[in-house]
């Protein structure tokens, strides 16, 4: 955490160069419609949208603010509580057409849910802020299973075990979306996203932005300069709070049901995942993180069970091997690239990498050896063709010598990684 | 009435006392190393779910004593060869690494045990009453249970105050490097320390896994009130571990114990309350999980130090 973040740097005269990853991700939004024509694609893609805006806010405490927090489903949830009454309450005046709410369109749902957040945060975050670090994860995991058992008590309010639902398609319709179909949402959760990246980009370039960077490396040091460190941390607690609500809006009008669940540690820990594989660091960070960690779970849970298992796994071992994420190595790549680094770095990255791939062949082996001692085969053994048999000496042993050959090829090449840097 | 007393006192002690034996290997962990471990309460339910494998071949009493045995050893294998790799870089990536640990285990424990609970109880002749009052049993393994941790508890004592291992590792406590310099093997004692935390663990969840249930939630139930537990008695301290774990073992159990209303309490005191009100009909018995977490934030507002702790967090 105390290498400085990346921010990218735009120098003023190629503003062109800055806009550039936003121009590419507006075309990918615009093209992948066309590419996919299945609901399932785009429910997986909504599901994506919504867990980039949940990540993003999350790594502004964690990644520019240094707090760790395990309470952050808190504001996804609230904010989505809080879209999902304001969708009933535009259901119920869209029958008179009076009111307030009979003015509101569904599509502004987020900016509800980013209220609601941020007052969340608001109100709650001054306690917790007094100190960064282990306390205020601490703090926070409190909170959420506070915030998470009392949903269970106040039915009118949260609903109780079955949740609330509402519905998307009333009042009046903006732009003519009528978010009948889960193609039709892909528009709204593709706008809300950039909507909210950009947002949360712009965040990073103002003051406020930087003393966050500022108070995650040296709080002390801010102190003497005469800001209060927790100041800073609060009203960093509050516009992340204030994203996490507008991610949870938009689930809102994408699921249409919220239950009490979605305030706990489970949520809580996954925006934690999806940030942590994507990388701290790095902006666009959570953005691969959340994209990578959706996709595996929607795809591996069509073929295992053990789908969690496996992305506790990579978890892990980024966290052991790679503590800057996916996008820290996409980073390390492009600067070795600029600097005409990469034929020089290229032989050790690889050698690594196919040394990572032997581990990983071999512990999927491990973990799907004991699933078939368990449960039988599941999907991806069968995709493989893989006879599996538990009670055989040689499989085991199979697994013991992709492993120990993983590591000895990643021991015997650590030279040449050290040597081209 | 007094009988609920006696028996939600003795209850509320005995649950006190696990979480004790849980907070305390965490509190050493963590005053030791900077490092709140999350993983803690995952090697609580491995300590349950390796002593009724353990048991179905060697039996009950055997697995109670090498299924800690086993729990620390696993402990001190994650500490060698995984937290010691991401201590460098810094604290977040340790209670990053605990965190993905404790989310292995628990999927793990899902994939070789199943994702319901298994039938782990303790020997028939445990089950018969230890006395019998006003028509109530109480248990020998419950009896059994609170003198094992109270033993736990002395040897605990004892380990730490007056043997010069105890000496080693509460000088480690404050002047780590300079118990290095003076020759001692720091990181081995790390690992002694780390693993014998874990064990303490596993010997909550052997004795714990018949009282409560050996299921894969129990860690994620009790992870987050052993956290409580460190730090309403203040980060690093282990005497307030003790007192906040017999506080909120004994909060608990009256809140489950008492048959009342928040509109019954709020009538009492005379207010004149409906009592089947959303708010004021909820009971004191489901607002039971809710009190560590509500005694946290009080804490956190009106003593953020802590029971015992020296230092704010």
């Amino acid at each position: 955490m105390n290498e400085a973040t990346v921010v990218a740097t735009s120098s003023p005269s190629m503003p062109w160069r800055s806009l550039m990853p936003w121009a590419i991700s507006l075309a990918v939004m615009a093209v992948l419609p066309f590419l996919f024509d299945g609901g399932t694609a785009f429910t997986l893609m909504n599901v994506i949208g919504i867990n980039i805006v949940f990540a993003m806010s999350y790594n502004m405490l964690l990644g520019q603010g240094g707090m760790l927090s395990f309470g952050h489903a808190v504001f996804f949830g609230m904010g989505s509580y809080a879209a999902m009454h304001a969708m009933n309450a535009i259901d119920e005046a869209s029958y008179t057409g009076e009111g307030f709410w009979a003015h509101i369109p569904v599509v502004s749902m987020p900016l509800v849910g980013m209220i609601a957040g941020g007052l969340v945060a608001l109100v709650i975050g001054w306690p917790f802020c007094r100190r960064a670090g282990t306390a205020f994860a601490m703090i926070t995991l409190g909170l959420g299973e506070l915030v998470a058992a009392a949903g269970q008590m106040f039915p009118s309010l949260f609903g109780g075990e079955a949740g609330i639902f509402a519905n998307r398609m009333v009042g009046p319709q903006w732009f003519g979306m009528e978010l009948s179909s889960a193609r039709d949402v892909y528009g709204f959760i593709a706008f809300w996203t950039l909507l909210a990246v950009a947002a949360m980009w712009a965040f990073t370039r103002t003051p406020l932005g930087r003393m966050s960077n500022a108070v995650r490396d040296n709080p002390d040091r801010m102190a003497f300069i005469g800001y209060q460190p927790r100041n800073i941390r609060y009203l960093i607690f509050i516009a992340s709070g204030a994203f996490g609500g507008l991610a949870g809006g938009m689930a809102a009008v994408n699921y249409e049901i919220i239950t009490p669940e979605s305030l706990g540690l489970i949520p809580s820990g996954m925006a934690l995942l999806m940030a942590a594989v994507g990388g701290l660091g790095v902006f666009y960070g959570p953005i691969v993180g959340a994209i990578v960690v959706t996709l595996i779970n929607s795809m591996l849970s069509d073929y295992t069970d053990a789908s969690i298992l496996y992305v506790g796994l990579i978890f892990l071992s980024i966290v052991m091997f790679a503590p800057r994420g996916l996008a820290g190595g996409i980073e390390q790549v492009r600067v070795a690239w600029r600097q005409g680094e990469l034929t020089a770095c290229l032989p050790g990255w690889l050698a690594g990498a196919a040394a990572v791939l032997l581990i990983a062949t071999g512990l999927s082996l491990a973990v799907e050896l004991l699933f078939h001692w368990r449960h039988g085969s599941d999907g991806i053994s069968q995709f493989f063709g893989m006879a599996l048999n538990e009670t055989s000496v040689w499989q085991w042993a199979a697994v013991i010598a992709l492993v120990a050959s993983g590591v000895g090829l990643m021991r015997a090449t650590q030279t040449l990684r050290e040597s081209a840097q | 009435m007094l009988e609920i007393i006696i028996f939600s006192t003795l209850n509320g002690i005995l649950y006190g006392l696990l979480l004790f034996m849980l907070s305390s290997g965490l509190t050493l962990i963590f005053s030791m190393m900077g490092v709140l471990n999350f993983a803690h309460a995952s090697f609580y339910m491995l300590g349950a779910y390796v002593a009724y494998s353990l048991g179905m071949v060697v039996g009950f009493w055997p697995a109670l004593f090498l299924a800690p045995l086993i729990v620390g050893l696993l402990g001190a294998l994650v500490e060698k060869y995984g937290l010691r790799r991401v201590h460098e870089n810094g604290h977040v990536a340790e209670l990053l690494f605990t965190f993905g640990l404790a989310y292995v285990i628990n999927e793990l424990v899902q994939l070789i045990w199943g994702p319901v609970s298994v039938a782990y109880r303790e020997p028939a002749y445990l089950r018969e009453p230890l006395f019998t009052l006003m028509g109530t049993d109480y248990s020998i393994f419950r009896g059994g249970v609170i003198l094992i941790s109270a033993m736990m508890l002395v040897a605990l004592w004892y380990l730490l105050k007056k043997t010069r291992v105890g000496l080693m590792v509460r000088a480690s406590l404050t002047h780590g490097n300079m118990v290095g310099h003076l020759g001692h093997n720091v990181p081995r004692l790390f690992m002694g320390v780390f693993g014998f935390g874990c064990a303490l663990a596993g010997l909550a969840g052997v004795m714990g896994g018949p009282l409560l249930a050996t299921e894969p939630g129990m860690a994620e139930s009790l992870g987050p009130i052993v956290f409580v537990v460190v730090v309403v008695g203040g980060m690093g301290s282990l005497l307030g571990a003790f007192y906040a774990s017999l506080l909120i073992g004994l909060i608990q159990t009256f809140f489950v114990a008492m048959d009342a209303s928040v509109g019954d309490l709020l009538n009492g005191i005379g207010m004149n309350v409906d009592p089947y009100g959303e708010i004021t009909g909820i009971t004191l018995a489901s607002m039971a999980p809710m009190t560590p977490f509500i005694l946290l934030v009080l804490i956190l507002i009106f003593r953020p130090r802590g029971l015992m702790g020296e230092l704010e967090p």
